[in-house]
C-alpha cells in the first residue's frame, strides 16, 4: 500500500519497529508535497532541511533504543497563525511577511518532545478571517477533491494537505468553525476541542475567548493520539483549564450503549440542505444501531447564536489586530 | 445606523484609504454587524448574571518570581527600524 494511505498509526508503528526509517517517510512525503501541492496550494512554506534533520535525529534516538515520543518520525503540517521559533510565521497576510517567530507555541513544543516532525506551514485565510481560504494574502487553495472548489476555511491549507495525502497530520484553529467546516468540505477529521483544552499560547489570536488550536487527520484514531498530544494546562495560558487529559484513544474504543445524544430540533428546520440532513440523520441511525439513546431536544437560543458571534468575534478582533501598527514587527509604511 | 461619516472616520483612525466604492460597502456591511445588537437588544436578560467568560476561572495568580526567559535573544529582529537596543518610530509628537 502506498504510504500516503495508511494512517498516521500505523506509519509510526512501523518507524518505531524499523520497518521504514522516519527519513524515508519524510522524504516520501516531501516529495509528494513538491510534486503534487503546486496544483493544491495547502503550503505557505515547507521546511526541507529542518525537516530532514529532525528526522535523522529521530532515526537515531529510535536505534539507540531511547523513547523517542508518541508521534515519533510522523510528518506534521502547521496552520500558519502558529509560532515555530525560527521560521517564518504570516498568517497568509502581507502584514506579517518577513515576521519570522522568536518562540515555539506550546502545541509546538509538546509535537517535539512527542517526536513529530514540523513538515511546513500551510494556507489560511488571513488572520483566520474567512470560510474559503480565498482571503489568504499569498495563494489560493484549491479542494483536493475537485480543484474548482474551496477546501473551506480558514484552515484550508492544513484541511487539503491531509486530504491529498501530503502528510499523514495536522494542525489548524477554529474560531467560528474554521476546523470543522474545512474538514467537512475536504472530507477529512477535524476537531474543535473544548475551550481550554489546548494551549493558545503562541497562536496569534483572533478571537481569544473563542480560539481553540485542534488536530486534522484522515481518521478518527490518528485524530484522538494528536489530540492527547496537544492537549493539556499551560501556565503561559491563563485562560487553559487545569484538568487532566483523557486517553482519548483508549476512550474511543469503549461501548456507547446509553449514551444519551440530543438532536436540536432547532437544527432540522426548513433551509437545512437535504444531503446535509439525510447524512446527519444516517450517523444517528448508526449510532442507534450501537447502543445509543437518541432525544429531541430544544435549544431556544439557537437564532441568537450567529448575532452573538459576529459582535464577540469583531470586537476581540478589532482589539488582537491592533497590534500590527508596524511598530515592533510587521509592516510599516513610510509615509511622508 | 452607520452612516459613510462613521467609515470615514474609523477608516482615518486605522489609517485606511478607502475608494467611495469600499466606503459605500463597508457602510451596509458594519451597518449590518449593527442589527445584529437590534435582535440581541430584544431579550430580557434582567435574571440573567454577566458572563465574563465561559469557563469558571478567576483571577489566575502566579508568584511574581524571575523564570527563564525562553525568547530568542533578540527581540528586535523583526524590528522595521532599530537603534542600539529601541525599537525606532517616526516623531509623533511636535
Amino acid at each position: 500500500m502506498e504510504l500516503y494511505k495508511e494512517s498516521a498509526i500505523a506509519i509510526k508503528e512501523k518507524i518505531k519497529n524499523r520497518e521504514i526509517s522516519a527519513i524515508k517517510v519524510t522524504e516520501y512525503f516531501l516529495d509528494r508535497i513538491k510534486k503534487i501541492d503546486p496544483k493544491i496550494n495547502s503550503f505557505i512554506s515547507v521546511f526541507e532541511s529542518d525537516a530532514l534533520s529532525c528526522a535523522e535525529k529521530i532515526d537515531s534516538e529510535i536505534k539507540s533504543g531511547k523513547n523517542s515520543g508518541e508521534l515519533a518520525g510522523l510528518p506534521i503540517a502547521i496552520k500558519d497563525n502558529i509560532c515555530v521559533r525560527g521560521q517564518p510565521t504570516t498568517c497568509a497576510s502581507k502584514i506579517l511577511e518577513n515576521y519570522i517567530a522568536p518562540y515555539n507555541a506550546t502545541v509546538i513544543e509538546k509535537l517535539n518532545v512527542a517526536g513529530a516532525i514540523i513538515i511546513g506551514k500551510t494556507n489560511m485565510d488571513e488572520f483566520a478571517m474567512g470560510s474559503s481560504t480565498e482571503n489568504s494574502s499569498f495563494k489560493i487553495t484549491k479542494n483536493p477533491w475537485n480543484i474548482d472548489y474551496i477546501p473551506g476555511g480558514s484552515s484550508g491549507g492544513s484541511a487539503a494537505c491531509i486530504s491529498a495525502g501530503l502528510v499523514p497530520l495536522s494542525i489548524g484553529s477554529d474560531t467560528g468553525g474554521s476546523i470543522r467546516q474545512p474538514a467537512s468540505c475536504c472530507g477529512v477529521v477535524g476537531f474543535k476541542p473544548t475551550y481550554g483544552r489546548v494551549s493558545r499560547f503562541g497562536l496569534v489570536a483572533f478571537a481569544s475567548s473563542l480560539d481553540q488550536i485542534g488536530p486534522f487527520a484522515k481518521n478518527v484514531e490518528d485524530c484522538a493520539l494528536l489530540l492527547k498530544t496537544i492537549s493539556g494546562y499551560d501556565s503561559y495560558d491563563s485562560t487553559s483549564v487545569n484538568c487532566s487529559v483523557p486517553d482519548y484513544l483508549s476512550e474511543i474504543k469503549k461501548d456507547i450503549k446509553g449514551i444519551k445524544i440530543g438532536l436540536p430540533e432547532e437544527y432540522f428546520i426548513s433551509g437545512i440542505d437535504s444531503e446535509v440532513e439525510k447524512a446527519v440523520l444516517d450517523a444517528v441511525e448508526i449510532l442507534k444501531s450501537c447502543g445509543a439513546e437518541i432525544k429531541k431536544i430544544s435549544l431556544p437560543h439557537t437564532e441568537y447564536a450567529v448575532a452573538v458571534y459576529y459582535i464577540i468575534a469583531s470586537s476581540e478582533a478589532s482589539a488582537n489586530l491592533a497590534r500590527y501598527d508596524g511598530v515592533k514587527y510587521g509592516y510599516r509604511h513610510n509615509a511622508e | 445606523m452607520i452612516t459613510k461619516k462613521d467609515v470615514e472616520y474609523v477608516a482615518n483612525l486605522a489609517r485606511l484609504k478607502l475608494s467611495e466604492e469600499e466606503k459605500e460597502k463597508f457602510t451596509k456591511q458594519l451597518g449590518t454587524i449593527l442589527d445584529y445588537m437590534d435582535k440581541l437588544k430584544k431579550l430580557n436578560t434582567e435574571n440573567v448574571k454577566p458572563t465574563s467568560h465561559v469557563l469558571e476561572l478567576k483571577n489566575v495568580w502566579r508568584e511574581d518570581e524571575l523564570k527563564p526567559c525562553f525568547y530568542s535573544d533578540n527581540l528586535l529582529e523583526n524590528a522595521p527600524e532599530k537603534e542600539a537596543d529601541f525599537f525606532k518610530v517616526k516623531k509623533v509628537i511636535e
